[in-house]
């Protein structure tokens, strides 16, 4: 393989560039990444960095001095992947270049979802660039009232992060209970109860309506007909994959970029990593995006062995998902997939305190674990998911 | 300064315990039956490594999964950029002592290997 063209210069990207080299790969290596920035780290964008407390060069990801003898095309977008001939591909770029690769790594991450009506008005937001994290800072240092629409997990740390600052916040949520998706319902709405406890107003099973102003944000319309005032606005709908570029490549393409369990798409030489990737999760018989930061950091190791190996090899089963959230002080952790789970019970500490250990069981199998606060257990059971994952699939 | 810490047996294999020092250090008794003595901080934030998944001679921070190196103090990957300190450890009579060095925390760490000296006690 003599050059690999990276998709998406973000965590995903970097990692696969990393391991790359550190798997031997000494050949061309173009990373391309349509942001005019080196890859940074996002989730401080919700927390330190939004709250004042760090800068930019603390969000770098690079090591100092670190040098992947790579080609960096930043600002660029690319806009088609041309899979025609099976041992070379084609990514075009939206100035019109395009880059000749023998294999693709894409790592094209997700865009947030917006409201629709919502442009064009000051003082409403999205979170996920570095950008969006330098607007809203500037928003919310004025102060003032903020209605926050949507409970999942960038919406609570924008919540805690702006009460922390002192603003009268508000947090919209159109599901009957927040983060039932990742954490089930009971577990959603305990681990919910961190915005009453903090002074923050919750409201579920109401839809926005509409967004009004004149200019700026003035209030948010909810569907039951209440009326919210709003200095700003930040809108926390989840994300879609950022895929699009890639219509008409043959690529599969569902919820994400269709892969098997390492990462290998439906076409030879190309792999797809990190938010943008659903990869067949043999824990739960289906394909999965996983939109976390640990499995953005891990996976590519894996994808870039299938790659090199050119689909020979099995590469090791990377481990149960993992995330953390931080909010109103309290540090939330998870490993493991709970959509089939059909127990979940408290094992060590109290609910009630919000600092307590929580074990998702299947037919009496543990299949997550869910933890607040104390990293000492949390650690302790999702190694014996690890282990009891990979007796299962290997 | 020698700070007892505890007793080897009571430290089994594959576990880490914290020394409430200032600043704190966390002490790993490996698989393979070594004793190392590490900052128990991350350096990356506020995580206490002594809570980490310990494997070999790595330990992986139980918040954001850099590993350090606890031989070395060296960190493998983000987010964490820089290494931890390493203290020297003394097993003698069956008991863990840990030697802090005295660096300040975040200066350049010692040359691989120099700073980690098990002497073989009766465990
Ligand atoms: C505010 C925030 C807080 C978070 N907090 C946490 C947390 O606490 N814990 C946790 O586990 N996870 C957290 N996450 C999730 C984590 O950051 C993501 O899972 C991770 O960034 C995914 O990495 P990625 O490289 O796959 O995608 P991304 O980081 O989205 O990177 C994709 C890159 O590709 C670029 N790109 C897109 N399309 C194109 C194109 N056509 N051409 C060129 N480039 C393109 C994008 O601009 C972007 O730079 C957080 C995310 C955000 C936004
Ligand atoms: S706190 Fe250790 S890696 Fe983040």
């Amino acid at each position: 393989m003599k050059t690999v063209a990276v998709v998406g210069a973000s965590l995903a990207g970097l990692s696969a560039a990393r391991s790359l080299r550190e798997q031997g790969y000494d050949g061309r290596l173009v990373l391309i990444g349509d942001e005019p920035h080196r890859p940074y780290d996002r989730p401080p964008l919700s927390k330190e960095f939004l709250a004042g407390e760090i800068d930019e060069d603390a969000l770098a990801l690079e090591a100092e001095g670190e040098d992947l003898a790579a080609v960096w095309e930043l600002g660029a977008r690319a806009v088609g992947l041309d899979t025609g001939s099976r041992a070379e591909h084609h990514v075009r770029l939206a100035d019109g270049r395009s880059v000749r690769a023998h294999g693709i790594v894409i790592a094209t991450g997700a865009a947030p979802r917006t409201l629709p009506g919502s442009g064009g008005l000051d003082g409403v937001h999205v979170l996920r660039s570095l950008d969006d994290a330098r607007a809203l800072r500037a928003d919310l240092a004025r102060g003032g009232r903020l209605v926050v629409v949507g409970a999942g997990f960038i919406g609570a740390e924008v919540a805690s992060t702006a009460r922390r600052l002192g603003l009268d916040v508000t947090v919209v949520e159109a599901a009957p209970t927040p983060l039932a998706g990742p954490l089930g319902r009971e577990m959603g709405s305990l681990v919910s109860r961190l915005h009453a406890d903090h002074g923050v107003r919750l409201l579920c099973g109401t839809g926005v309506r509409a967004l009004a102003g004149r200019g700026r944000v003035e209030a948010v319309l909810l569907g039951d007909g209440r009326r919210l005032a709003a200095d700003t606005v930040v809108v926390g709908v989840g994300a879609r994959p950022c895929t699009d570029w890639l219509a008409g490549s043959g690529l599969d393409l569902a919820d994400g970029v269709r892969c098997d369990a390492a990462g290998r798409t439906n076409v030879p030489g190309v792999v797809a990593v990190g938010d943008c990737a659903a990869w067949y999760e043999p824990a739960i018989g289906a394909h999965r995006r996983v939109e976390h930061w640990t499995g953005a950091r891990e996976r590519p190791a894996a994808a870039v062995a299938a790659l090199l190996c050119g689909g020979r090899g099995v590469p090791q089963a990377p481990r149960p998902p993992y995330f953390w959230s931080d909010q109103y002080g309290t540090r939330i952790q998870f490993a493991g997939h709970c959509a089939h789970a059909d127990s979940v019970t408290v094992e060590e500490g109290a609910a009630a305190d919000r600092s307590f250990l929580a074990v998702y069981r299947s037919a009496g199998r543990p299949v997550a674990v869910l933890g607040l606060d104390p990293p000492r257990p949390f650690t302790r059971w999702r190694r014996r998911l690890a282990g009891a994952g990979s007796r299962t699939t290997g | 300064m020698k700070i007892p810490v505890c007793r080897l047996a009571d430290l089994p294999r594959g576990e880490a315990c914290r020394l409430d020092s200032d600043p704190p250090i966390a002490v790993f008794h490996t698989e393979d039956g070594e004793v190392y003595a590490i900052d128990d901080t991350c350096t990356h934030q506020d995580a206490s490594l002594s809570d980490g998944w310990l494997e070999g001679c790595e330990v992986e921070c139980p918040l954001h999964a850099s590993k350090f190196d606890l031989r070395t103090g060296a960190v493998d990957s983000p987010p964490a950029k820089r290494p931890v300190r390493t203290h020297q450890v003394l097993v003698e009579e069956g008991t863990v002592y840990v030697l802090p060095q005295d660096a300040p925390t975040g200066l350049p760490r010692q040359p691989p290997g120099a700073a980690v000296h098990r002497v073989e006690g009766r465990a």
